[in-house]
């Protein structure tokens, strides 16, 4: 049954207000100016007055024009031809193929029962040395990514979409370049996983309603896969633009803003879609990772802030790598015993002695003079930034581990590095261990 | 007559009303499809009413009908709650589940108490015998504990017994008494009752004051920042510093019979992570499972907003109900900064007068009321039964100037202030020993407690001064102060939770290592240079945390504390020797 209504009473931002009689709260309609037909979702209802948020803004609509509503919520279709499509913020295709309307599904589905969610347990292998040593991604883990706008994010994003292991991609861009999307489009295709990734891509010249809808799109149908048994990979950048656009209909709706201009319920929006990452009891899971740029490099800003809480961990990128001090993975605990033996003990003591190197490094730009002690962790520090720390460096996790041994090898003695004695006895490379007992000076080519 | 919805915004609909309502009662907004959508009245205006909505209110629609009641939001009590996972409303989750499947559908609600376990039930009391209010009138055992039934809070008048079940087994819902108020009214009672969630449930002759400490086995907590049963403390800290794990290490180790834990707006991973733990915890005290002493209260952040607000309560009362059997109950709300940014959120709908930081002017009074219904009380009988309330504040940009940590701050017994400085530093857990206070009298004597206060304070003193003179510049009295609070630092205030043994410290084994670290502090080692004075403290410092390692009494422990001793009584003399060599 359709309906339609043409009293418009109000128009302000991206909100039009309409007389309708019989509107559902959430429901979805659409408003047909002379120029094109947008959709709209219903945000407030008072009498027979109903508030909509129009998708493609409001620019040209008229007092006169028709709203008809649809007498349901968002939907999104939900099938295996899902895979390997683009879409836009409203679920329209923009890789110029047909449009999909297969069994649709609202978005925006229920909390899940916290009684039928799993410990997480299985470690997501991606390649990065600083994620999978020292961070390990966790099958379920909803993270962030930290970075000041400027920093290679997306590139990383892209890399892991490529290299984890994973059954179903779904990447969300919020307030994306058009150049990022064409970069994500190209690297997922080059690398072969065109075929299960599913885009949602709002781009940045595009209405900022259509950034609300990309999450709630991307999780609705990852969540979907994940009931089915897929393991899903969701991918999300910006989730700053998101706020943003969060934090411009509650201004227009005349919201008491909280804390610099966002809506009180920022926690709670951002929660919503972040809880979706699950690993279900009997089913599939739903891993999350999202992109928050930091505007001004602010931790405390509200939006990384409110994630911070919401998210477990975080990694930070900084000066084109992650950061090994802010960056955390709270649930690595739940893997990193499972993986090898010394990998713990790789991971506490490569990050101490880094520590340490930077601080050596503090001392000798404040002009004291360098100790033998000082001097070791100097070199130390230096290769460990080369040959673990360097983006670039893509080696699997065990290879990885060989890698830290053959650093510490390289620069110290074997009781310098704090790592348990039964460790070191059946870790520490051998020949190194020869030579450098031979000389003093360790070559720093030890491969031959 | 019912009403009929008006506006619907957020979680937040309006009502026509065509009949009297009840400010804080109990209305159920009728969707189209048939589910009926819990919500409560939260203001009333001329002829309209406000209600916030425990459900997303998505599908509703103006003119739908909304029912009212003329109960408040209430939570049933009786035994059968101990062991289960409810949301904020009291739905049990895991029948929720067998029921709905993966989804929290809206508008199911389940009977919090299972309707099919036969109870044990031995009668206490004789017909003819004159009761009030809270009295047992018989018992029926609920796993660990001795589970009360007691005459219906809400009676307040005298009755009478006129009718008690003989022993047997009964469901919840089967009558087990009949008593008789003074105008004659006959009143059926079953082992259940309902209590509403805002109003405390405090029925004993009188409250105490709060003295008896509560045992933590977190070596901070105990013997610096101590908590007592019936008292209150908040953890307030940023994001990343431990605030949960310091929660669930407390609901495992705390020396009480009943934890309750409210998982209010935080993430549901922490909830599964307790409710698949626990079942596979033992608890030492009484060889059952954890899971057989704790309820866990969740309204993860996914869950619907207004809910959290009432989860919180909803704890409150189970914990109250269980005071009233004589037992020591613990409240872990993890976190009040989510139940307070729920009452924000609604306050902005109402389009009430922001106060700070857009939350409600009430925050204060909320927070207050809230953290006022903990306490220890003397029960009609004699007994005594305690609610203890911890709760974690989130701050903003990990801030303590905002709102909530103030509010809270203000109403508390002690402050538990988590630093990041100190999480960076791997610090665990990460209290900050500077900041922190409690107003209550720990397992350890004042006195003592002071004077390693006074040391860690001037360590800190000296290391700034350091970092401005360098190590040359400061003499070498100030730096062994320095060392000392460090070492103080590293062997008592930090805990290895991943370690069986460091990781819980009975309160015996407290005492005992606070006096030898005590006597190393106030020890004068004559030390000749700072090189020897940091390598003879990085020693003892080294000794110190073995020990921590050695299970109480175990070989291994008297041996190390034979050298400590022995470091004692020549100051350090065979370590500098050693160290010459």
């Amino acid at each position: 049954m359709r309906k339609f209504f043409d009293d418009i009473t109000a128009i302000t931002g991206n909100v039009v207000k309409v007389r309708a009689t019989g509107v559902a709260y959430d429901e979805l309609a659409a408003i047909t100016t002379n120029r094109q037909t947008s959709l709209a979702q219903v945000i407030r209802l008072e009498g027979d007055e109903v508030s909509l948020q129009v998708f493609a803004g409001t620019q040209g609509v008229s007092t006169g024009d028709k709203v008809r509503f649809f007498g349901k919520p968002m939907q999104v279709p939900f099938t295996e031809n899902l895979m390997g499509r683009i879409f836009d913020g409203a679920g329209r295709p923009r890789d110029g193929k047909p449009e999909i309307t297969d069994d649709p599904i609202p978005i925006g589905t229920p909390p899940i029962n916290p009684t039928r969610r799993l410990l997480p347990s299985k470690m997501v292998r991606t390649g990065i040395p600083m994620i999978d040593v020292f961070n390990s991604l966790v099958e379920s883990q909803k993270l962030p990514i930290f970075s000041v706008p400027g920093e290679p994010y997306n590139e990383l994003l892209a890399r892991i979409g490529l290299q984890a292991e994973s059954d179903v991609i779904i990447l969300g861009g919020m307030g994306m370049r058009h150049d990022d999307y064409l970069t994500f489009r190209n690297a997922f295709e080059a690398g072969g996983v065109l075929g299960r990734t599913i885009m949602f891509i709002h781009t940045a010249s595009e209405p900022v309603v259509e950034c609300l809808m990309v999450p709630d799109l991307c999780t609705t149908v990852g969540e979907s896969f994940a009931l089915q048994g897929k393991r899903v990979l969701v991918l999300l950048t910006d989730m700053t633009a998101f706020a943003d656009a969060l934090k411009e209909i509650a201004i227009i709706m005349e919201q008491i803003p909280s804390n610099r201009g966002y809506p009180g319920d920022l926690y709670t929006q951002l929660a919503r879609r972040y809880e979706k990452a699950v690993d279900l009891d009997g089913a599939g899971s739903m891993t999350i990772l999202a992109v928050t740029t930091m505007p001004g490099d602010d931790v405390t800003h509200p939006v990384p802030d409110n994630t911070g809480y919401i998210t477990e961990g975080q990694f930070y990128l900084r000066g084109g790598w992650i950061e090994p001090f802010g960056s955390l993975s709270r649930l690595k605990q739940q893997v990193n015993d499972k993986t090898r033996d010394d990998h713990r003990a790789i991971m506490d003591a490569c990050i101490q002695l880094y520590a340490g190197a930077r601080e050596s490094r503090e001392k000798k730009a404040m002009g004291f003079e360098p100790s033998q002690w000082d001097l070791k962790l100097l070199k130390y520090g230096e290769l460990f930034e080369k040959r673990i720390m360097d983006l670039a460096v893509n080696i699997p996790l065990e290879k990885a581990l060989d890698e830290c041994w053959e650093i510490l090898a390289e620069c110290f003695e074997p009781h310098e590095t704090g790592i348990r004695r039964a460790i070191i006895e059946k870790h520490w490379p051998k020949k190194l261990n020869d030579k450098s007992q031979q000389s003093q000076t360790v070559t720093t080519d030890a491969k031959d | 007559m019912p009403g009929k919805i008006a506006a619907v915004f957020g979680n937040m609909v309006t009502v026509e009303l065509e009949q009297e309502v009840t400010q804080n009662s109990v209305a159920y907004c009728c969707r189209a499809d048939g589910r009926r959508l819990i919500s409560e009245v939260i203001r009333v205006r001329g002829s309209q009413a406000d209600l916030q909505v425990f459900e997303e209110t998505r599908g509703l629609r103006i003119g739908d009908r909304v029912e009212f009641t003329d109960e408040m939001l209430s939570v049933v009590l009786g035994p059968g709650l101990l062991g289960q996972v409810y949301d904020g409303l009291q739905n049990p989750l895991s029948k929720v589940a067998l029921q709905e499947g993966y989804f929290l559908t809206e508008g199911v609600y389940v009977h919090a108490l299972p309707t099919d376990i036969e109870w044990d039930f031995t009668p206490a009391v004789e017909v003819g015998q004159e009761v009030t209010a809270g009295d047992t009138l018989g018992t029926v055992p609920e796993g660990i504990i001795t589970h009360q039934i007691m005459v219906p809070f809400h009676l307040r008048k005298k009755l009478t017994v006129e009718k008690i079940a003989p022993a047997g087994k009964y469901t919840v819902e089967k009558e087990i008494a009949v008593l008789k108020d003074e105008s004659g009214q006959e009143i059926s009672v079953t082992m259940e009752q309902r209590w509403p969630v805002k109003v405390p449930l405090n029925i004993s002759e009188e409250r105490l004051l709060p003295t008896e400490p509560l045992v933590t086995k977190i070596r901070i907590i105990d013997t610096m920042f101590p908590i007592v049963k019936g008292g209150t403390y908040c953890i307030p800290g940023p994001f990343g510093a431990g605030k949960t794990v310091l929660q669930q290490l407390t609901s495992r180790h705390a020396d009480v019979d009943i934890v309750i834990v409210a998982a209010c707006g935080e993430r549901a991973g922490e909830v599964v992570e307790t409710l698949r733990r626990f079942p596979e915890l033992i608890d030492p005290r009484t060889g059952k499972t954890l899971m057989d002493r704790t309820i866990i209260v969740c309204n993860t952040s996914a869950m619907p907003v207004a809910a959290r607000e009432a989860s919180v309560y909803t704890a409150v009362t189970l914990a109250e109900y269980y005071r009233q059997m004589a037992l020591d109950v613990l409240l872990l709300a993890d976190s009040t900064s989510r139940w307070a940014q729920a009452m924000r959120e609604v306050s902005g709908r109402l389009e009430e007068i922001p106060g700070e930081e857009a939350f409600p002017a009430y925050l204060e009074s909320r927070i207050a009321g809230f953290y006022e219904r903990a306490g220890v009380v003397r029960l009609k009988d004699g007994r005594i039964g305690s609610v203890t309330i911890g709760g974690t504040v989130s701050p903003a940009g990990g801030n303590f100037e905002e709102p909530v940590t103030q509010g809270t701050l203000k109403v508390v017994g002690a402050f538990h202030g988590l630093s990041r400085e100190r999480s960076n530093a791997r610090r665990y857990p990460s209290i900050d020993p500077l900041d922190s206070w409690s107003k209550y009298t720990g397992i350890i004597e004042p006195k003592k407690v002071a004077e390693v206060h006074n040391i860690l304070r001037r360590g800190n003193d000296v290391k700034q001064m350091m970092t401005v003179v360098g190590e040359e510049g400061t003499p070498i009295e100030d730096f062994t102060i320095y060392l000392k609070s460090e070492f103080f630092d590293n062997v008592y205030l930090q805990q290895n939770a991943f370690d069986e043994v460091d990781g819980a410290t009975e309160a015996d084994r407290q005492r005992f290592v606070f006096d030898k670290c005590l006597e190393i502090i106030r020890l004068d080692f004559e030390f000749e240079s700072k090189d020897q004075a940091r390598q003879v403290m990085f020693y003892i410092t080294d000794l110190f945390r073995n020990w921590n390692y050695a299970p109480m009494d175990s070989d291994e422990f008297k041996k190390i504390l034979a050298e400590i001793d022995e470091i004692i009584a020549t100051k350090g003399k065979l370590v500098k020797e050693a160290l010459v060599k």
